[in-house]
């Protein structure tokens, strides 16, 4: 039976804004469990003694803002929203108003910093770290699903783009990830993570390596043989010596994920998001 | 080596520091970053005085969160100092001690260090809630309507950095990566 309006699910926006509100205050606060092991899985595995010292460092920081009730970082991040938004749900009220709501009083009431200016150029700043940069994507069922990456910008510079010939191939792809975290050395606060994008169009790519930071990186890439490229990107990243805080060292990267999609004949794009050691992100479901 | 600096900063004790050396730094510390660097870099400029004395000051890269009530100041980790790489070679030139912040410089930042026997120290980047339980005090010294970004004075206590860029111009992130990479 095909569903009638009346039929759907309805969400409220006050629902949205309490969730987004309380997602933003506990993501800066509390790293996901994947990112957290895999900090003290290379504080355990490091072999440079500098480099375990700052790892220790880190974790101590991790202890301190549970303690403090801080935020983890003091860049709390432009607000990236993700919103899968099942098909049969109904929301009553404007979306995008009651996600920056949202934003708006979790960032106040959880005391985080507001680091959006209203315009590139001029440069003022909108007091509240709205407008999230929300992203929306349709899927079947009557759940809405929210999840909330308060992104910092020291990674976020560090990233690039770059449409490579077809003939470059998984060599150029590898070879650019490569140059990417070279270049971004020190800055993006390593150990890093990396998210990949392959394919799709100019804008695409950049879409799919900011959503490969949404898997955890413990999870590998369904396909084997993107499961093996992420691999082998890792442990390549993980022979560079940049080492934590770019001290030297051997964990330069924590996780390497990859998003792909398909591509016209004549194009192969790719992309690298990087993102810190405080890689944050925090999901609920309404 | 682990180094314990106090303010006010004389050249006699920066210059035994190295880079890869540990410090732990006591007293007042300026903070500055993208916004407060342009406005001082207008009002030298204009010719008029800056909002706090440079010859021996402490600049700390950061812009922290708010203070949640109990708290002197809320996370408070460094910025990436690359963005201030325009600005500092003047501040160093008319009597900037030490710079605090994270990530590499610029060969003229690097030269303007050497040139004035200066040190850029790195704070743990990501560390914001370590780097707050520092700071003893806070006093908004100019730019309120800045926000993060206004210059405070901070009075901190055994802030623990690493010595980055020495004032012989030796570099942390190119020495202590090669390092490790030639223990293997």
């Amino acid at each position: 039976m095909e569903k009638g309006y009346e039929t759907m699910k309805t969400i409220t926006a006050q629902q949205i804004t309490d969730l987004v509100a309380h997602l933003c205050a506990d993501a800066n606060r509390r790293l996901p469990e994947d990112i957290e092991r895999a900090m003290r899985a290379a504080t355990e595995s490091e072999p440079w003694p500098l480099a375990r010292d700052t790892l220790c460092d880190l974790c101590t920081n991790l202890g301190a803002a549970r303690e403090r009730d801080l935020p983890i970082c003091q860049d709390t991040g432009l607000a990236c929203v993700f919103a899968e938004l099942g098909q049969d749900v109904h929301v009553e009220g404007g979306f995008l108003d009651a996600v920056n709501e949202g934003v708006r009083r979790g960032y106040e009431d959880g005391y985080l910093r507001k680091s959006v200016v209203a315009d590139p150029l001029r440069r003022v700043n909108t007091e509240d770290n709205t407008p999230a940069a929300v992203t929306i994507e349709l899927v079947p069922g009557d759940q809405l699903k929210l999840t909330v990456i308060p992104k910092g910008f020291g990674s976020e510079n560090m990233s690039r783009l770059a449409m490579l010939k077809p003939a470059d191939g998984v060599e150029g792809v590898k070879r650019f990830v490569l140059d990417a975290v070279r270049a971004a050395g020190a800055n993006p606060c390593p150990p890093i993570v990396v998210g990949v994008g392959i394919g799709g169009t100019f804008d695409k790519v950049a879409a799919l390596a900011k959503h490969a930071l949404l898997r955890p990186i413990d999870q590998p890439h369904p396909d084997p043989y993107y499961a093996a490229l992420e691999a082998e990107l890792l442990e390549e990243i993980n022979r560079l010596g940049i080492g934590p805080q770019g001290f030297g060292g051997r964990t330069t990267a924590l996780g390497l994920c990859i998003e792909t999609m398909p591509t016209h004949v004549a194009g192969l794009p790719v992309a690298v998001n990087i993102s810190c050691h405080v890689t944050r992100r925090a999901s609920g479901i309404l | 080596m682990e180094y314990r600096l106090q303010t006010p900063i004389t050249k006699e004790q920066l210059s035994p520091l190295r880079a890869g050396d540990r410090v732990l730094l006591s007293g007042t510390v300026y903070t500055a970053r993208d916004a407060a660097h342009k406005r001082m870099a207008e009002l030298l400029d204009e010719g008029r005085p800056l909002p706090f004395p440079l010859p021996g000051s402490v600049i700390y890269y950061v812009g922290p969160t708010p203070e949640p009530p109990g708290c002197v100041i809320g996370s408070a980790g460094p910025t990436t100092s690359g963005r201030m790489d325009a600005y500092s070679p003047r501040l160093l030139d008319l009597g900037q001690s030490v710079m605090i912040g994270k990530g590499d410089r610029s060969p003229a930042v690097i030269d303007a260090i050497r040139r004035n026997a200066a040190v850029y120290l790195a704070a743990l980047g990501g560390a914001g809630a370590l780097m707050s339980a520092c700071v003893q005090s806070v006093r908004i010294v100019c730019w309120e309507d800045l926000g993060c970004e206004a210059v405070r004075e901070l009075q901190v206590r055994d802030m623990p950095l690493t010595v980055a860029i020495d004032s012989l111009g030796n570099d942390v992130y190119k020495s202590g990566p090669a390092a490790y990479l030639k223990s293997l």
